[in-house]
């Protein structure tokens, strides 16, 4: 397990790079057609609309071209024919940490999820390959009606709340992988807050890969209705492998009249995994959404959160850090449209880019012509460690209302011989400084995550700058 | 036997990018004592500070640099701080996003030890010394340099001398850019850091102003790269009223 030496090789430091034998209890045959997606819904005893719904977007993704930005290079490298769609690990979804496999259980403990969630979570749910393997809210949340499900319960259980939003935020149409997400979707999160009310404790999903060349497609849909809250937070990680895996989700919010969604992700994929996600979320009048993103890991993440503020007076934020090392390339940054008068949003990029590492920020705001007296703020930093390292900036703004108040700052700032100096006279030796630097530079991000997850943050970057000085 | 130099420099050549800057320095600091360094920009007063503390950037061509008897010159500039060699800074960098409060609890933890930087005593240490400096508690919230003014940047290098207590000081210029009521308040600060205790402090300055609140043991001039005249506070005073122009003539 941990001390699989193609595991150690493939990442160095990365500590959560083990893996457990693979114990399925379905696997599909590598590659994609019709049947295989029809036999994911059959599978799941899914409602026809979902079926049909499915094979649309199969024949979409098939129709569909690559993507020509981004990573092109990369993206063609992808093998579909060489992923593994569907795998199950576990008969069904428990509610007991002690009713789940031992393997399944014993790599979610080394992960601290268990604890955290006895410490600090309203409810958690344990993805393992392309299913949740334990699932629990707390009770007086259900009391309160807050519905908080696997995305295969949710179907099961509230097929007309899910039949009414899903893919009303990303159509099956909108992009090449989110076409392929809801082809062959499996597993993923479904929430739905009731009015009024405040879930006061983060819920949390973990997402967690184990077997090479798999394919992960979680699928999240989470409602807030009026003048409710929450707080989403999600992690993932993976074992190190030489070969590709591909995690490709969708995630659509909605924020009824009111309400306020923040959604966290710490996204620290094994150096192998493809990262090609759709996450988009529309505010209606006075609502509130929050992407708090931080990529730490993937071979290739592609992942712009959007917000699509539709209703008067609603307000996005999108604060993101990007960490690219070694064969890494981060392209990630944030979209948001001004449809409705008196919106604002505010984007905060933070990129580091390091030992030939590829950061790269990708905006777009945009203001509509008939939402008036909107505000917009954009900054985008980038921090470069070396000389081997890159990073790009491509914002875009197109403001078609005069009466819009644009504000947009971007830097890009190098790690000087000087500041290390500083640093190191005060006795922290020179990788403990570098690391003091890069977690100074993420703090506008960190500050913005629950204390456990910050803290865990500035220890990935800690390990990240170890050996890193020549 | 008698008490070890706390800081002995000799015959010390050092430069930058192949340019030769100091040219041969001799200089002897004993316990308790605090000297001082004059001179006119240009005269290797900085090249001295850093290669003391170990920049990186700067090469030592020859020459020794002990502290305590043992030498410096093989020691990265994070194990000389931890050996108790502490430089306040001319120009202090600016970090972004790290925190005054935890930087401090930081840096007392790698030099002093870890039990140095906890509870109650180093609460109450940081306060002490913090009041002393007219510095407000909202300070620690801040991030380290970024936005000070000058008098701010200056305080602050003082209150990590006095919360590090190294064995020696070396003061780059920490009174340029203050005004009289700063510089009374950073020598308050030297004063109590090093006086009746076993460490010294080499205080490097183009003015005499700060030496009148320090005092310092012995004073030394540099004149491009080597030590040209020592003495008593009376060479301040004399450099003071004359400049330095009668010392090249010698």
């Amino acid at each position: 397990m941990g001390d699989n030496l193609e595991a150690r090789e493939a990442v160095g430091d990365y500590k959560a790079g083990w893996h457990d034998p693979e114990n399925s209890t379905i696997r599909f045959d590598f590659g994609l057609s019709e049947e295989v997606v029809r036999e994911i819904s059959n599978l799941k005893s899914e409602p026809s609309w979902m079926t049909e719904m499915r094979v649309k977007a199969f024949n979409h993704f098939i129709e569909r071209p690559m993507p020509k930005w981004g990573n092109t290079h990369l993206l063609e490298e992808i093998d579909f024919d060489k992923i593994c769609y569907y795998l199950r690990s576990s008969e069904s979804t428990e509610r007991d940490w002690e009713d789940v496999p031992d393997d399944i259980r014993n790599t979610f403990e080394r992960l601290g999820i268990p604890e955290a969630e006895q410490k600090w979570l309203s409810g958690v749910t344990a993805q393992y390959e392309s299913e949740a393997v334990y699932h629990s809210i707390r009770e007086d949340l259900e009391e309160q009606g807050v519905i908080f499900l696997d995305m295969d319960s949710g179907l099961r259980d509230f097929p007309e709340i899910v039949k009414k939003w899903f893919c009303s935020v990303v159509p099956l149409t909108d992009n090449k992988f989110a076409a392929l997400n809801t082809a062959v979707w499996s597993g993923g999160s479904f929430i739905y807050v009731p009015k009024g009310v405040h879930v006061e404790m983060p819920v949390q999903a973990y997402f967690r890969i184990n077997a090479k060349n798999m394919g992960q497609f979680e699928r999240t849909l989470i409602i807030a209705d009026e003048g409710s809250s929450i707080h989403y937070v999600e992690g993932c990680t993976a074992p190190s492998y030489s070969t590709d895996s591909l995690h490709s989700a969708v995630v659509e919010l909605v924020a009824l009249p009111g309400s306020h969604i923040r959604y966290s992700t710490i996204q620290n994929w094994s150096s192998n995994v493809y990262n090609l996600v759709t996450k988009r979320g529309i505010a209606h009048e006075n609502a509130k959404i929050e992407w708090v993103d931080g990529n730490i890991g993937s071979k290739l993440t592609m992942k712009y959160p959007a917000v699509i503020l539709k209703g008067e007076g609603s307000h996005a934020e999108v604060i993101s850090v990007a960490y690219s090392g070694d064969g890494q390339h981060q392209d990630a940054g944030a979209k948001i449209h001004h449809l409705a008068s008196n919106t604002t949003s505010k984007i905060l990029s933070k990129s580091i880019s390091k030992s030939g590492g590829r950061g790269s920020y990708r905006g777009m705001v945009t203001v509509s012509p008939k939402a008036d007296n909107c505000k917009l703020n954009v900054v985008c930093d980038a921090l470069i460690l070396d000389e081997d390292s890159r990073s790009d900036t491509y914002p875009t703004m197109e403001v078609s209302n005069p009466t819009a108040r644009c504000e947009h700052e971007a830097s890009v700032s190098k790690v000087s011989d000087d500041q290390l100096f500083y640093l190191m006279s005060r006795g922290h030796s020179e990788e403990e400084s570098l690391a003091m630097i890069v977690n100074g530079f993420f703090e506008p991000f960190t500050r913005e995550l629950p204390m456990e997850y910050a803290v865990e943050l500035n220890q990935l970057m800690a390990l990240e700058m170890e050996g890193s000085i020549g | 036997m008698a008490t070890l130099p706390l800081l002995k420099i000799s015959s010390l050549r050092a430069g930058i990018d192949d340019n030769s800057i100091l040219k041969g320095i001799d200089l002897e600091i004993r316990p308790g004592e605090i000297h001082a360094i004059m001179g006119r920009n240009g005269s290797g007063k900085t090249t001295t500070a850093n290669v003391i503390m170990g920049h990186p950037d700067f090469e030592v061509e020859d020459g020794e640099v002990l502290l305590e008897g043992k030498s410096l010159l093989e020691l990265e500039a994070w194990e000389r701080a931890r050996q108790g060699v502490f430089l306040s800074f001319q120009y202090p960098q600016s970090v972004p996003g790290l925190q005054v409060g935890n930087f401090l609890r930081k840096s007392v933890s790698s030099i002093r030890g870890e039990d140095e930087a906890k509870g109650a005593g180093f609460r109450d240490s940081l306060k002490q010394a913090m009041e002393s400096l007219d510095i407000p508690r909202s300070f620690l919230s801040r991030y380290v340099n970024d936005g000070f003014s000058g008098g701010e940047k200056k305080r602050f290098e003082i209150l990590q001398l006095m919360l590090l207590k190294p064995k020696l000081a070396v003061l780059d210029e920490t009174d340029s850019g203050l005004d009289i009521d700063g510089i009374r308040t950073v020598a308050e600060g030297v004063n109590a850091a090093i006086r009746g205790t076993n460490s010294g402090a080499l205080i490097i300055t183009h003015y005499s102003r700060i030496l009148e609140h320090v005092m310092p043991d012995k004073i030394h001039v540099l004149m491009d790269g080597k030590i040209v005249a020592s003495g008593g506070p009376e060479l301040a005073t004399k450099l003071e009223e004359h400049g330095y122009e009668w010392l090249k003539e010698d």
